[in-house]
């Protein structure tokens, strides 16, 4: 095993499908010869030429209808979106061409395109880099949505989508790329989409986060225990699919919950899972289930940023709301 | 300014200037309207039998084109973009291609997917909103009509990187009108194009109007095939109404691709007789004046005429073929409506390889 940060783990998953598979391409803004802004790519280029990774011209609908079109002849792209912010140029080909494919051409074509993009806050970044704009592509039908937390689960989730044969939403966090190390296995391994994580387990209270949300929580948790209460951390690793069995499981056994959001609070994955809940959970709840988001506000510029987006502190207050309603 | 021949290049014309040249463009003609060759050099090698072929494909789709208004009348077709006026861009540039070669049409290019192998009934069936009718059957290299206008550029350019990595000698084809030459995705397009030398031809129909809005309005550009020049690919124009001249154009364009020449933008000059959709009315865009301009220039009147007096073709063919199209279309019309209608399940499932708990979960609620 190696120890690896998520840049080199999502490197690495790259890596062993561009060797595995010949129809794996990797392209987009800065890519191929350079490795990318954050070096994400780096390497592959030399490794696997220059016509399985490339540079492309800077224009993010272009990257994502070549995306398309490569798919329909039996390419798998990894499609680069450089900042999250840039996929509103690319909307259209992401949640509109390639998350319809399947059903538009009733089965004969389909999209087994990866668009990979950083995105998630707290890295005093210029503006439209770091937003979560997870939510847009949840409540786009065709398209799934993976959000890693940690290396080991960035290169098998990776991995999964690649292999996926319908198109994959693939959102790697600014600040999880270098944040620290973990045993990555070399070589081939997947985690599948669609389940949830129980990375802490507790009796009193679940928080059910994502990205670098899930370390966020996991500091809450730990100033929770001197409390004397134990809370139960959920990694969703998946919003499309949702995995709402571990969800309901572990409230089942709690009977309290939060969501913690990046993204601001109204109609995101926070209110969805919520909705789910209700559903499926009810009869099991205590309280009602709170969201830990920022206001319904543009991300702020760097100034605010860390007063604006979810800390630990904000997540013991919603938990303590919740375990004294 | 020099007349500069549009079936070549447009860039590198004049002197050396600081300022890039926009030169005057004359479209590539083969037929006058009269039917008389002008311009022998550039006529297509074509047999008697496939000189035949190419006016029963084009009376075939005008009467289809009449049969279609009807039906939509009827309540038997929904969305329709009508065809008449454009048979020689559309048969022609069709014609021009191998099978293999491959289709990203726009919404109103039914007839380029039909003559390249799509199911006819196939076709009735999108227009009624059945998803039969993007079912493109297996060896027919096309995609489904698209409706983000512009967005099929981009797949092509793609499509024809595919067939760049794969060394496979075969081109790809997309079309849009003059509407849709102002969209950023064409742009991006033909620059992708460029840059990656790719084996493609983006066939723009400039029927003189995005719906309502003229051309004049469209653009401040000398043509559309002048946009050839930013992204540095051939432009080429033609005249649309001149089915030899498309044929010749598309020949011409997908040898260079084939060849690894690279992308051509090819501007059709052409005309909609009928309206762009069932839904607008002509008379408040358009005069009638300039309707009766265009039509002394019809494909099929032409292309007739050029046959007739090569003793090839004659008013009872034309007669004929009328009454086998309309056969067709009945036979196939009834074929699209006795489809097995689509269901809310099917639907569910054609949305992943394979249907997600949560949509298992919901499809439970329509079975």
């Amino acid at each position: 095993m190696a120890q690896m940060n998520m840049k080199e783990a999502i490197r690495d998953a790259m890596r062993v499908e561009l060797k595995r598979d010949p129809s794996v391409l990797v392209f987009g803004e800065d890519v191929g010869h350079v490795g990318g802004v954050f070096r994400a790519t780096e390497g592959l280029q030399g490794e696997f030429g220059e016509t399985r990774v490339f540079d492309t011209p800077l224009a993010e609908s272009a990257i994502g209808g070549l995306a398309v079109g490569l798919s329909t002849q039996g390419f798998r792209p990894v499609a680069e979106i450089q900042f999250v912010g840039f996929i509103f140029e690319a909307l259209d080909q992401m949640f509109v061409q390639a998350a319809r494919m399947r059903y538009r051409s009733g089965g004969r074509y389909h999209a087994p395109i990866v668009f990979r993009t950083p995105f998630g806050g707290g890295v005093k970044a210029a503006e439209l880099h770091t937003d979560s704009l997870e939510g847009l592509a949840v409540q786009t039908p065709g398209i799934k949505v993976v959000i890693p937390s940690n290396p080991y689960d960035a290169k098998g989730l990776l991995i999964s989508a690649i292999r996926d044969n319908d198109p994959v939403f693939f959102m790697e966090h600014l600040n999880l790329y270098h944040a620290f190390r973990d045993e990555v296995p070399e070589g081939d391994y997947t985690v599948p989409i669609g389940k949830a994580k129980v990375v802490r387990e507790g009796k009193d209270v679940t928080i059910i986060a994502y990205g670098l949300m899930v370390h966020t929580a996991m500091k809450a948790a730990e100033e929770l225990e001197k409390a004397g209460v134990q809370a139960e951390v959920i990694d969703l690793r998946s919003l499309v699919p949702l995995d709402i069995d571990t969800i309901v499981a572990s409230i089942q056994k709690t009977n309290r919950a939060i969501v913690v959001q990046e993204a601001q609070k109204s109609a995101g994955v926070a209110a969805e899972v919520i909705a789910q809940i209700n559903e499926k959970a009810i009869l099991h709840l205590e309280a009602p289930v709170l969201r830990c988001a920022p206001p319904d506000t543009v991300y702020p510029f760097a100034q605010i940023e860390d007063q604006w987006l979810p800390n630990a502190a904000r997540i013991v207050k919603t938990v303590n709301q919740v375990l004294e309603f | 300014m020099a007349k500069v021949s549009m079936d070549r290049p447009v860039a590198k014309t004049g002197a050396l200037s600081h300022e890039v040249r926009a030169d005057d463009i004359a479209p590539l003609q083969v037929l006058s309207p009269d039917g008389e060759v002008v311009n022998p050099d550039r006529m297509p090698k074509l047999s008697d039998d496939q000189l035949k072929e190419i006016m029963y494909r084009m009376v075939f789709t005008r009467t289809w084109d009449e049969r279609a208004i009807n039906l939509g009348r009827q309540g038997r077709l929904g969305f329709y973009a009508p065809v008449s006026g454009q048979e020689a861009t559309m048969v022609g540039s069709e014609y021009a291609l191998n099978k293999d070669d491959f289709i990203c049409p726009g919404y109103r290019d039914m007839p380029q997917l039909v003559w390249h192998g799509l199911p006819l009934y196939q076709a009735f069936l999108y227009s009624r909103g059945h998803q039969h009718g993007g079912q493109i059957p297996e060896g027919v290299n096309v995609l489904m009509p698209q409706i983000i206008i512009g967005a099929q550029i981009l797949h092509a350019t793609g499509i024809g990187m595919g067939f760049k990595l794969k060394n496979e000698q075969r081109v790809a084809i997309t079309y849009t009108g003059d509407g849709g030459s102002s969209e950023g995705d064409f742009y991006e397009g033909l620059n992708f194009a460029g840059s990656f030398k790719l084996p493609v031809i983006y066939f723009v129909q400039n029927n003189g109007y995005a719906i309502t809005t003229p051309f004049a309005k469209q653009t401040a550009a000398q043509s559309i095939a002048h946009k050839a020049l930013a992204a540095g690919i051939r432009g080429v124009q033609v005249d649309g109404m001149d089915v030899l001249a498309v044929i010749s154009a598309v020949q011409e364009a997908a040898e260079i691709g084939r060849n690894g020449g690279g992308a051509t933008l090819i501007e059709g000059l052409t005309y909609r007789y009928r309206p762009h959709s069932m839904a607008d009315d002509t008379t408040k865009y358009r005069t009638k004046e300039e309707e009766a301009e265009w039509s002394i220039k019809d494909p099929l009147v032409r292309f007739g005429k050029y046959l007739e007096k090569k003793g090839l073709w004659s008013d009872e063919d034309t007669a004929r073929v009328k009454e086998e199209a309309k056969n067709t279309v009945n036979e196939q019309i009834k074929k699209a409506e006795q489809t097995e209608k689509m269901t809310v399940a099917g639907l569910i499932d054609s949305m992943f390889e394979q249907t997600p708990p949560h949509l298992e979960e919901q499809k439970a609620d329509y079975q």
